[in-house]
C-alpha cells in the first residue's frame, strides 16, 4: 500500500556535488515552509567539490519534529552512482522519482515502493540549448514536478523565486518557466498528487528558518565582538565568513566609512587563537571559530589564556574525529578535548547550544562570560546545527542590555590608590581584576606570562604560591558554575526512576523520542546541560533517579565521562546511549535504545545488582 | 633575580627627557641573564630610544615568545605592559593586540630559535600583513636557556661548544623580511649601540613592520673560536652600509655634510632620518638590490649592517582593513550592536 501521509513524511533527494542542486532543494523546502508546514532540512554532503554523492533531506512535520527521522518516505533519485542504495533506503510503501530518460533495470526495482518516472534529462535537452542551463534548470523542472506531485502551491514557488532572484529579471523568468515545465508535465503525465501531501497548516508560527554558524556570528556580532582570527577549515568556515557579511552591513561607521572590525584570515589555527588571546589581552572582544583539528592545534594557547586568565571565544563546530576522520558529518566529539584543552591542570568553560537560536545567545553570552570570567569559553556547536538550516525561534535582543566587561582597573581607579594586584583575589570569587595596556603612566602595568608568578604577577618558582593560584583558578571555576546557563529539566507526566541527560543537536531528536517512548509506557525526566562547568542540578538529577541515560554522539560517552569525573558520580547509574555514524541521531534510534534496555532490565539498576 | 626590583633611587643630577622622565623611568627590573649578555645590551638600547624618544612609558606594549630574548622585557620600559607568550608565536599575540587598539606602540622581542625555527611561520605571516610594530630578534643562533643547541640561524660550519659542526644551512632572516615585503628593515650588533640604538628608535617611529636582526653574541654558548656569533666574529666582519642619525621633531633640519654623503629620509609621522653612507652606491630604498647586496656580502662571509631597506609609503594592516581610528577596544554597545530594531528585521528575512 502507498503511503497516505499528510505533512508528515521525509523527502530525500540525492544529487551529484557540484550540479547546482541546493538552492533548487531548498526552494522546494521553503515552499513547504511557506504553507505554514514546519520543515527540517540537512545536508548529506562529501568532502569535494564536484562529482561525488550528496544528499538534502527535507522532514516535513507539522507536528514539528525537527529532529533527524531517519528512512525516507519519497526519494528524488537524481544520482545514477548511488540509485540501488537509494532505492533501497526508502521506507515501504514510499515513492521513488526518478530520470526516465534512461530506463532503469527492473530486476533492481523494489515492488513494494512506487516508483515515478520522468524524462527529465530529455525534457531539458529539448527545451535548453546550453548544457550548463540545462543542467541547472533540471533542479528545477523536477521541483515543479515535485509541487504537482505533493500538491505545493504553486504561487509560493513562484513568489520564492522572485524574492531569490529580485532584480534579475532573466533568471526569475527563465526559473518560472522551468518549474512550470516541470509542474505541467506532471500534471498531465503522472498521477497527482501521491499519498504524500502538504496541506496548508499554521503550524511554522514565528519561527525563522536559519544555520547555526550563521546565527552564532550574528551573536557575536550582538556580544560586541570587534576581533576575529580564523583559518578555513569545515565545518566552521561559514561561521566567520557569515561574521564578514554582518560586519560588513552592520558594522562600518556610517559618518568615516570606516570598519568597526578587524577580521585576519590567519596562516593557521595557533595563529587564530594567538591573535584572539592578543586582542582580549588588549581588551577588543575576540573570538576564533573552528573544529577538531583546530582544537588540537590550539591547545598550547588555551592552557596560556586559561592560566594567565586572558578571555577569549572559540566557537567550536564539531565534526568526526578523530584525526581527519569525517570532516563533512556531524559529531560531538570535542567535548573532553575542549573541556581540559592544554598540558597541566586545565578546565575551561563550555556551552552547548541546542539549535540556531541559541547559537547565537550563547554567542552573544560568551563574550561577557569570557570577560567576566578572564578565560576561554566554548560555545560547542556541531555539524548539524552549524551548517543545516534550522525552523527555530526568533531572535531576541534588549536594548538596555550592557556589555559585562568585567573587573577592569581604570585610570581613576588607580589614581584613587586601589590597591591592583593582577592575580589578586580581592572579591572572593577567584576572579581579580585586570588592566589594559595604557591605561596609567605609572600603575596597574604588570607583566602577562604563562609560568609562575605571585599575586602581583611578579615571577616566582615558589610552590605556595604556585598552588595559591592553582586554588584561586578552582575557586574561579566554582564561580563561573552560577553564571553559565544552567540546565534545562523536564518531567515526565508521572513519576519516574529514569532520567535522561543529553546537550546539542541531540534536542530535537530527545524531544521526539521521549513522546514516543512515553506512549509506549516508558516514563523519563529529561535534563538538558547547557554548560560545563555543570551546576549542582546537574548531579542532584542524577543521584535522584535510579538510572539516567546520557544520550550523546560519540564513540566514548565524552559527556559522561566528564559527569563521572566532575560530579563524582557512580558510573554505574549512567547508562551511555550513543550514536557517532556521523549522521544526525534519531528519535527512532533513542526510543529503540532506551526501550531496550528499560525492556530487559525491567529494571533493576546496575548499581543494586553489583551490591 | 625578576622578583628583585632595582632600587628606585638615583642621582639627581640625571638627565631628563621632555616629559621630565631620566633613562631610569624606563628600565625594568634586574635582568637574570648571564653577566656580559648581548641581550642586556639590546634591552639598554631599546631604554635609551624609548628616552630619547620622550616615549610616554605607557603607551607602548612589549611582547615576546620564549627563550632568553624572550625573557628580556621584563628587564626594560616598568611602566609599559608586557606579554611573554608562547614559544614561537609573539606575532599572532601581538597582531591581535595590535588589532584590538592601533593608537599604542608594539615592540616585539624575539630570538633565533623562537623565530626562525618554531616561529618561523608566525614571523613571515606578520611580516606579509604588514602589522605596525618592532620587530626584534636577538640573533646569537644558538639555544641559551636549554644548553647550547644549534639554531636555524646558525652559519653551515660552525662550531658548538661541544665542538660539533653544524650541516644545516642557515636561514637569513633580512633576506626573508625583505622577500616577505617588511617596509624596514636593518640589521645591527648588540655590540655596537651607537648604530643600534637610532635604528631602533627609526624602527619605533616607522608605521608598519619594522624588523631589526641584532646579531646578540651568547656569553655562555656561543662566544668560542669556531662559532660565526661570538663578539669577536661579529665585529671582525661586520660591515655597515650606513649610519643612521636620527633625527626626530619637526623643527627644521641643520647639519653640514658633503653632498652625496647623507640622505634625509621623511618618516610618515613628519620625522626625518639623516643616514651618512657608508658603502658606496648602496640604496636602501632598492629592495631588489638590497636582497642581492645582502647575499653577495653574506657569501663573501660579510655581516652586513645598518639600515638595509626602508620604504617610505609603507601601509600597514590597519589602513589595509580599513579599521576605525578609535581603538577597538574603546568601542561600545552604542557602536557594536545593531539593536532590537534590527534583528527584528533579520527575523523578518529568515521566514
Amino acid at each position: 500500500m502507498p503511503l497516505p501521509r499528510i505533512n508528515d513524511f521525509v523527502v530525500r533527494f540525492a544529487n551529484i556535488n557540484g550540479s547546482g542542486s541546493a538552492s533548487a532543494n531548498e526552494l522546494f523546502a521553503r515552499a513547504i515552509l511557506r504553507m505554514g508546514v514546519p520543515i527540517a532540512p540537512r545536508n548529506i554532503f562529501p568532502s569535494n567539490i564536484q562529482g561525488l554523492p550528496t544528499w538534502y533531506e527535507v522532514r516535513v512535520s507539522e507536528k514539528g519534529h525537527l529532529g533527524a527521522r531517519g528512512g525516507a518516505d519519497l526519494m528524488v533519485a537524481m544520482n545514477p552512482q548511488t540509485w540501488a542504495k537509494d532505492v533501497a533506503s526508502v521506507e515501504q510503501g514510499g515513492y521513488v522519482f526518478y530520470d526516465s530518460s534512461r530506463t532503469r533495470p527492473t530486476a533492481e526495482l523494489r515492488e513494494d515502493v512506487t516508483f515515478i518516472g520522468m524524462p527529465l534529462t530529455e525534457i531539458c535537452n529539448r527545451q535548453y540549448s546550453d548544457a550548463r542551463q540545462r543542467q541547472l534548470l533540471k533542479n528545477i523542472v523536477y521541483v515543479g514536478a515535485l509541487t504537482a506531485l505533493l500538491d505545493i502551491d504553486a504561487e509560493e514557488t513562484v513568489r520564492l523565486v522572485r524574492e531569490q532572484f529580485k532584480s534579475k529579471e532573466k533568471l526569475v523568468a527563465s526559473n518560472i518557466e522551468a518549474l512550470y515545465i516541470g509542474r505541467n508535465y506532471a500534471l498531465e503525465h503522472l498521477s497527482c498528487p501521491i499519498g504524500l501531501q502538504v496541506k496548508r497548516a499554521n503550524a511554522a508560527g514565528d519561527r525563522i528558518l536559519i544555520d547555526g554558524n550563521s546565527a552564532a556570528a550574528l551573536g557575536a556580532v550582538y556580544g560586541g565582538a570587534t576581533v576575529c582570527a580564523w583559518y578555513p577549515i569545515t565545518p566552521s568556515s561559514s561561521l566567520p565568513e557569515a561574521f564578514i557579511r554582518y560586519c560588513t552591513r552592520y558594522r562600518v561607521d556610517s559618518e568615516t566609512g570606516k570598519n568597526l572590525f578587524a577580521i585576519i584570515q590567519a596562516e593557521d589555527e595557533l595563529a587564530s587563537i594567538g591573535m584572539v588571546i592578543g586582542a582580549a589581552w588588549n581588551g577588543a572582544r575576540a573570538f576564533t571559530a573552528t573544529s577538531g583539528p583546530g582544537l588540537s592545534l590550539m591547545q598550547e594557547f588555551l592552557g596560556l589564556a586559561y592560566f594567565a586568565e586572558v578571555p577569549a571565544v572559540i566557537f567550536d563546530v564539531q565534526r568526526g574525529g578523530p584525526s581527519t576522520g569525517m570532516p563533512t558529518r556531524t559529531q560531538q566529539s570535542d567535548i573532553l578535548s575542549a573541556a581540559y584543552a592544554s598540558h597541566g591542570d586545565t578546565k575551561h568553560v563550555l556551552l552547548f547550544p541546542d539549535n540556531p537560536t541559541e547559537a547565537f545567545e550563547f554567542g552573544a553570552l560568551a563574550f561577557d562570560l569570557a570577560d567576566r570570567l578572564q578565560t576561554p569559553v566554548f560555545v560547542m556547536l556541531d555539524l548539524d546545527i552549524g551548517m543545516n538550516q534550522w525552523l527555530c525561534r526568533p531572535f531576541a535582543w534588549d536594548d538596555s542590555r550592557l556589555y559585562d566587561r568585567g573587573k577592569v582597573m581604570t585610570a581613576a581607579d588607580l589614581d584613587a590608590g586601589k590597591d591592583f594586584g593582577r592575580y589578586l583575589d580581592v572579591d572572593g570569587d577567584g576572579i581579580p581584576y585586570r588592566t589594559y595596556p595604557g591605561t596609567h603612566p605609572t600603575r596597574g602595568s604588570f607583566f602577562t606570562r604563562g609560568s609562575t608568578r605571585d599575586r602581583y604577577a611578579r615571577y616566582t618558582e615558589d610552590g605556595g604560591a604556585y598552588v595559591d593560584n592553582m586554588q584561586r583558578l578552582l575557586r574561579k571555576f566554582e564561580t563561573a558554575k552560577t553564571l553559565v546557563p544552567q540546565p534545562l529539566r523536564r518531567n515526565a507526566r508521572m513519576p519516574t526512576r529514569y532520567g535522561v541527560i543529553y546537550y546539542g543537536s541531540t534536542h530535537p531528536a530527545m524531544t521526539e523520542a521521549i513522546e514516543g517512548l512515553a506512549a509506549a509506557g516508558h516514563h523519563l525526566d529529561t535534563l538538558r546541560v547547557r554548560a560545563f562547568p555543570f551546576s549542582d542540578e546537574v548531579a542532584e538529577f542524577v543521584t535522584s533517579h535510579d538510572l539516567v541515560f546520557v544520550v550523546e554522539q560519540n564513540r566514548d560517552g565524552q559527556l559522561r565521562t566528564l559527569l563521572v569525573n566532575e560530579c563524582d558520580l557512580d558510573p554505574a547509574n549512567l547508562i551511555p546511549i550513543l550514536h557517532y555514524d556521523g549522521t544526525p541521531i534519531t528519535a527512532r534510534e533513542i526510543t529503540h535504545s532506551i526501550a531496550d534496555r528499560l525492556d530487559v532490565s525491567n529494571v533493576t539498576p546496575l548499581r543494586k545488582v553489583g551490591s | 633575580m625578576t622578583y628583585i626590583a632595582k632600587p628606585k633611587f638615583h642621582h639627581h643630577a640625571l638627565p631628563t627627557n621632555a616629559l621630565g622622565l631620566t633613562h631610569r623611568d624606563y628600565e625594568g627590573s634586574v635582568s637574570t641573564l648571564c653577566a656580559g649578555c648581548g641581550h642586556d645590551s639590546i634591552s639598554a638600547a631599546i631604554v635609551q630610544a624609548c628616552f630619547e624618544l620622550d616615549l610616554p612609558p605607557h603607551r607602548l606594549a612589549k611582547l615576546s615568545g620564549i627563550g632568553c630574548s624572550s625573557k628580556t622585557p621584563t628587564y626594560f620600559l616598568g611602566n609599559s605592559h608586557g606579554f611573554n607568550s608562547v614559544h614561537g608565536r609573539m606575532p599572532s599575540v601581538l597582531t591581535g593586540a595590535n588589532l584590538a587598539n592601533g593608537s599604542l606602540i608594539y615592540l616585539g622581542v624575539s630570538g633565533d630559535g623562537d623565530t626562525a625555527s618554531i616561529g618561523l611561520g608566525q614571523f613571515a605571516h606578520a611580516i606579509r600583513r604588514g602589522v605596525n610594530m618592532v620587530y626584534i630578534v636577538e640573533n646569537n643562533g644558538v639555544y641559551g636557556l636549554t644548553k647550547g643547541q644549534f639554531s636555524a640561524t646558525a652559519d653551515r660550519g660552525s662550531q658548538n661548544k661541544r665542538g660539533s659542526i653544524n650541516k644545516d644551512n642557515p636561514i637569513d632572516l633580512i633576506a626573508m623580511a625583505l622577500q616577505l615585503g617588511a617596509t624596514f628593515v636593518a640589521r645591527s650588533f648588540s655590540g655596537d649601540k651607537a648604530q643600534l640604538v637610532p635604528l631602533i628608535k627609526a624602527a619605533i617611529e616607522h608605521r608598519g613592520t619594522a624588523f631589526i636582526d641584532c646579531m646578540s653574541p651568547c656569553i655562555a654558548f656561543n662566544n668560542h673560536s669556531g662559532s660565526t656569533r661570538s663578539f669577536d666574529y661579529v665585529r671582525e666582519h661586520n660591515e655597515a652600509v650606513n649610519k643612521l642619525d636620527f633625527m626626530t621633531g619637526r623643527a627644521p633640519i641643520t647639519i653640514d655634510f658633503e653632498p652625496g654623503a647623507v640622505e634625509l629620509v621623511e618618516q610618515h609621522d613628519g620625522s626625518t632620518l639623516v643616514l651618512r653612507k657608508l658603502a658606496a652606491g648602496y640604496d636602501p630604498h632598492d629592495r631588489l638590490a638590497a636582497m642581492s647586496y645582502v647575499q653577495d656580502h653574506t657569501a663573501a662571509g660579510e655581516i652586513v649592517t645598518g639600515l638595509l631597506f626602508i620604504d617610505n609609503e609603507a601601509e600597514d594592516l590597519h589602513r589595509h582593513l580599513d579599521i576605525t581610528e578609535t581603538p577597538l577596544n574603546a568601542l561600545s554597545e552604542t557602536e557594536l550592536c545593531p539593536g532590537e530594531a534590527t534583528l527584528e528585521m533579520i527575523n523578518a528575512s529568515l521566514r
